[in-house]
Order: structure tokens, then C-alpha cells, then sequence
């Protein structure tokens, strides 16, 4: 049965964006069942921005504050203009469990959301180097990884292990999709197993953390690129900070789990802000052509 | 013995159900225990070491629950830290160098949650086990024995043949954390327990395990030498086939396993 698991198998080649960052289109233009105001608040600082000029600003505060970025928003950020081609665009779960009450709010979800999950895949280039680049958005059920971002994942990088060609995943996910329970878990194998193909073919893969980064999602691709950046400020971890309060009863440290934190502990290469992300993939690509 | 969900999640919990060290000391001979991770420290949540099954030597681990509160402590509940899951990794890798298969046994209510968990990288240990699991160049049969929790019990789950207790869960966390996740009340475990399908019968039935391992009534501790009997049975049958592929054959077997879930 498992084999049988996705509604949609067929490849689609679409969405191309034409928009450059200092054109980026607000929310509210391309998804008009997100409604957004012409100003926003950072929920850190309290300034009131433009938003427009928020988005020029890769949405970023003037404060430091990192709002979250869409899938779209990120594609546009860091790809060469017209150059994404999706793959799997159509790729769906098929509710393997039969979870009470989930086949609707994943309707819902799509419905208010505009994506079909919670990842888009799909091949671009980055400052004239063509790759396979796969982004998740936490705004579809917190970017929870099931059966179809564990499947356009696997497919991906088999892909990318066969055209000998680099990936690069911008990680956003609060860890594995509950509602497809075990499935979700296995995923986790499934897609670590397509990363150690892609790498035993002596490709390159680059992870992105942001925020947030925990769970399943940690525990698995997130944590196995070659080289691994963070933004400033990321949460990332494996127990999501909430959990580790209540198991060990005490309040966490400042900066426990942030990107400077996993920094100085050792497990990311780089923090790199937003405004240089484009331009250090670039250049990471570059040093790694033969 | 049909058992509800719930109370299989209450049965695979008891204290009195055989652990890790009492499977390996009816179904191996000559188990010789190797220590530390070489890298940080020594977790007594998970055992590992060397021993003979019939005449094959082979690497054993296994997570380990305390037979007493006592035992517990010092095991911490069988909840790992990266240290534990290094320390598998590191055994494995020799058990590679020598051709030895390796025999896993699962038994963690999940990975620990912790401040020294997170500083030393536990999602990374866990990512980096599965990864290289999927490519370890010999057999690997791992034997879920009471509870599976997520990827705290997957990190010793990828292999080329999975088993289950007829009574163990296997499951992406406890009812409980999916319940407080899911329903919003921790106290809804028995309700969550029913609707993650997470009894052996039912991975079976998704194709998610290979194979159940039967109980008697009661239980695993009803009839203990039963049990390793079948274990036993289970893993030579397996071994067998295992070894008679190629290692080519058998990596993208284990690999087409994992990619068809």
C-alpha cells in the first residue's frame, strides 16, 4: 500500500518568477486570501514599516528582527530571475493513518495558504550555477514534515544525485506531521537515505536553517548538509524549548537554541544574514565547480 | 489476546517486561560490553558490545531500561543522549571493518530532552546515524522490544530487517506528547494511542516492520524463553538470507525499503 501513497506522481514545470527582491510583491497581491495591511509592526522592536519596504529589505527590521518568509518569498530572494522550474508541484498526502479530522484542514490549509504543502522543490540557478533547491514554508501546518515533503525531498535529491547536481534546502519546520504518525517518522529515514545517495554521488549540499528548525527535521536533513548556515536569531534544536522546560523543570538560558548558540557549540558553519544569503551560496557554489 | 492500543502502550511500559540485557543474555553467547563514544562521555541509556550468535560474532545494541528505580536513574530511563547514539554509530563502524552484522534492540520512550542533549547536538547524532545506517556495508536486523519512541528510537531503526513484539509500540512520540501536541490534553493518551496506529499489527500491515515476534498470554515475561526462542528463529532465517546478496543487493534493498514508506 505504501507505494500508492501519493495522489499525484506526475512532474510539472511551472511558476516562473519574474520579480526581483526590489520588486517583491507583497502578500497581499499574490495570495489574495492573505489579507495584509500596507504597514506592519514588528512584533520585537514596535516599529511601524512600510510594508513594501519591508520586502525590499528582504524582511528584515531595522531592529535585527527576521520576520518569516514564504517558500515564494525565498525562491524570489535567492534565485536568478525566471529561473525556477518547480518539480512535484501537485504532490499530495494521502492521509495514510485516515487521521480524524485531517483530510479537512489540510483542504483548509491549502485553501488559505495557496501551497499544497509545505515544501516547494524545484530547479534554478543561483548567480549563473544551475540547482536543485528545495524550500519549506511554515505557514502549512508549522512546516511539519509528512509523506509529501519526505517524498519531494527523496525525489529530489535522487534527481540531483543523478544530473550531478548540487541541492540547497532552506529548512522552516517544527518537525514531523503528527497526523500521519508513523509514516511522518519514517520519512525521516526515507529522505536521509536519498541525502547519503546524493552525497555518495560527491555532490553538494548546503543547508539553510531558519527559524524554526526543530524536531524530525533537525534529527534528520537539516543537520546532514556538507556545509550548514544559519540566520541570525534561528530556533533550532531537537526538543523544541517548551518540551525541555517541562521535562527538566527549569527556565532555559538566554540565546539557548538559537543560531549563535548552535554556533559556538559546533554545529553550523556559518550565520550568514539574510541581504548576504544569495551571495555566499554563490560563492560556496563557485568553490566547489571542477 | 486482543489488546486495546492503550493497553499495549500500558504493557510494553511494565516494569516487569524483559529489557535489553535479558534478551542478550538468553539469545547471544560470550557478550563482551564495549564502552564510550570516544568523543564525550559513556551513556549508560544504550549497551553495546560484542557476542556470538550460534557461531556468527556479531555487534549488539541495545537501548536499555533499569530493572528498578534504582537501575533507571543510572540508565536514565533508557532516553539517550548523543553520546549514546555516537557510541552506536562508533560500534557499528567497527562491526563494519570486521563483517560482523549487527542486532539492534529498541526499547526508548524517545531520545532525551535536555539542556546537555541539545549543547552536544542531539539532532545531529540521530540525522547522522540514519544516514549512515542506510549505507553500513553489513547486515543490520533491529528488534523493537517494548517502545519505539520517535527518532530517539529510529536512530537504531534503520536496518535491513525490522521486527516487533507482538505487544511493542512503535510510534513518532508517546500518546502522551501527542496527545498535549494534538488535543491540547495530555490526558487524552488513550484516545491518541488509538488513533496513531502505532501497534505492531498495524506497522505490519503499512509495511512499516518485516515481522511480529509472538507473545504468550500475558505477556513477553510470561514465557521469556518462548519469546527469544522466536527472536532467535527470526534472526538466523534472516542472517541467512541477508549474507547469500551481494552487499551491493543488500544496501539498495535496505535503501528501496526505506523510499518505498
Amino acid at each position: 500500500m505504501s507505494r500508492n501513497l501519493f495522489k499525484a506522481k506526475q512532474y510539472a514545470t511551472s511558476k516562473v518568477y519574474r520579480s526581483r527582491p526590489s520588486e517583491l510583491k507583497g502578500p497581499e497581491e499574490e495570495k489574495p486570501n492573505v489579507p495584509q495591511g500596507i504597514m506592519t509592526k514588528c512584533p520585537d522592536c514596535g516599529n511601524i514599516i512600510y510594508t513594501k519596504l519591508l520586502m525590499k529589505n528582504y524582511k528584515m527590521c531595522e531592529c535585527g528582527y527576521y520576520f518569516r518568509v514564504s517558500a515564494n518569498e525565498r525562491l524570489v530572494m535567492i534565485l536568478d530571475e525566471d529561473t525556477f522550474e518547480e518539480i512535484d508541484q501537485h504532490l499530495t498526502t494521502r492521509d495514510p493513518l485516515d487521521f480524524p479530522g485531517y483530510g479537512d484542514k489540510l483542504v483548509k490549509t491549502q485553501n488559505m495558504t495557496g501551497l499544497v504543502d509545505g515544501l516547494v522543490t524545484g530547479k534554478g540557478l543561483i548567480s549563473g550555477t544551475l540547482i536543485y533547491i528545495g524550500v519549506m514554508d511554515a505557514s502549512f501546518f508549522m512546516g511539519s514534515m509528512g509523506t509529501a515533503i519526505g517524498e519531494k525531498l527523496a525525489r529530489m535529491f535522487e534527481k540531483a544525485a543523478e544530473e550531478l547536481l548540487p541541492v540547497i534546502v532552506f529548512t522552516a519546520s517544527g518537525g514531523a506531521r503528527m497526523q500521519e504518525g508513523i509514516f511522518s517518522l519514517m520519512q525521516m529515514a526515507k529522505v536521509s537515505a536519498a541525502v547519503a545517495k546524493h552525497s555518495a554521488a560527491g555532490q553538494l549540499y548546503i543547508t539553510v536553517l531558519t527559524d524554526p528548525t526543530t524536531g524530525g527535521v533537525t534529527a534528520s536533513f537539516a543537520m546532514l548538509g556538507d556545509i550548514i548556515l544559519a540566520e541570525p536569531g534561528a530556533l533550532i534544536g531537537f526538543a523544541g524549548p517548551r518540551v525541555i522546560e517541562q521535562t527538566i523543570g527549569q527556565k532555559l538560558p538566554e540565546g539557548f537554541q538559537r543560531a549563535e548558540f548552535l554556533l559556538d557549540h559546533g554545529f553550523v558553519d556559518k550565520i550568514v544574514t539574510r541581504d548576504n544569503m544569495k551571495d555566499t551560496l554563490a560563492v560556496l557554489l563557485r568553490l566547489h565547480q571542477t | 489476546m486482543d489488546l486495546t492500543p492503550w493497553e499495549k502502550v500500558k504493557l510494553a511500559r511494565m516494569p516487569i517486561r524483559p529489557t535489553g540485557l535479558d534478551y542478550i543474555e538468553l539469545i547471544f553467547r560470550g557478550f563482551v560490553e564495549l564502552h564510550g563514544d570516544r568523543l564525550y562521555s559513556e551513556d549508560r541509556a544504550i549497551v553495546g558490545g560484542i557476542a556470538f550468535f550460534d557461531d556468527i560474532p556479531v555487534t549488539i545494541i541495545a537501548q536499555q531500561k533499569g530493572r528498578n528505580t534504582k537501575e533507571n536513574i543510572s540508565r536514565n530511563f533508557s532516553m539517550p543522549h548523543p553520546e549514546g547514539y555516537r557510541k552506536a554509530l562508533r560500534l557499528m563502524k567497527q562491526a563494519e571493518k570486521f563483517h560482523r552484522p549487527v542486532i539492534c534492540f529498541i526499547d526508548t520512550p524517545g531520545a532525551f530532552c535536555g539542556i546537555g542533549a541539545e549543547e552536544r547536538g542531539q539532532g545531529e547524532a540521530i540525522a547522522t546515524n540514519l544516514a549512515e545506517m542506510m549505507m553500513l556495508r553489513t547486515p543490520i536486523i533491529s528488534v523493537v522490544i517494548s517502545e519505539g519512541g520517535s527518532g530517539g528510537a529510529l536512530a537504531l531503526g534503520v536496518a535491513d530487517k525490522v521486527y516487533m513484539l507482538e505487544h511493542a509500540i512503535y510510534s513518532i512520540l508517546s500518546p502522551e506528547g501527542f496527545a498535549s501536541i494534538l488535543y491540547k490534553d495530555s490526558t487524552k493518551a488513550e484516545a491518541a494511542a488509538n488513533d496513531m496506529k502505532l501497534t505492531a499489527q498495524d506497522l505490519y500491515r503499512f509495511g512499516v516492520i518485516d515481522n511480529i515476534i509472538p507473545e504468550p498470554v500475558g505477556g513477553a515475561h510470561n514465557d521469556f524463553e518462548y519469546v527469544t526462542g522466536k527472536v532467535k528463529e527470526a534472526i538466523s532465517a534472516d542472517l541467512k538470507e541477508l549474507m547469500s546478496f551481494s552487499l551491493d543487493e543488500m544496501l539498495e534493498r535496505r535503501y528501496q525499503k526505506f523510499r518505498n514508506i
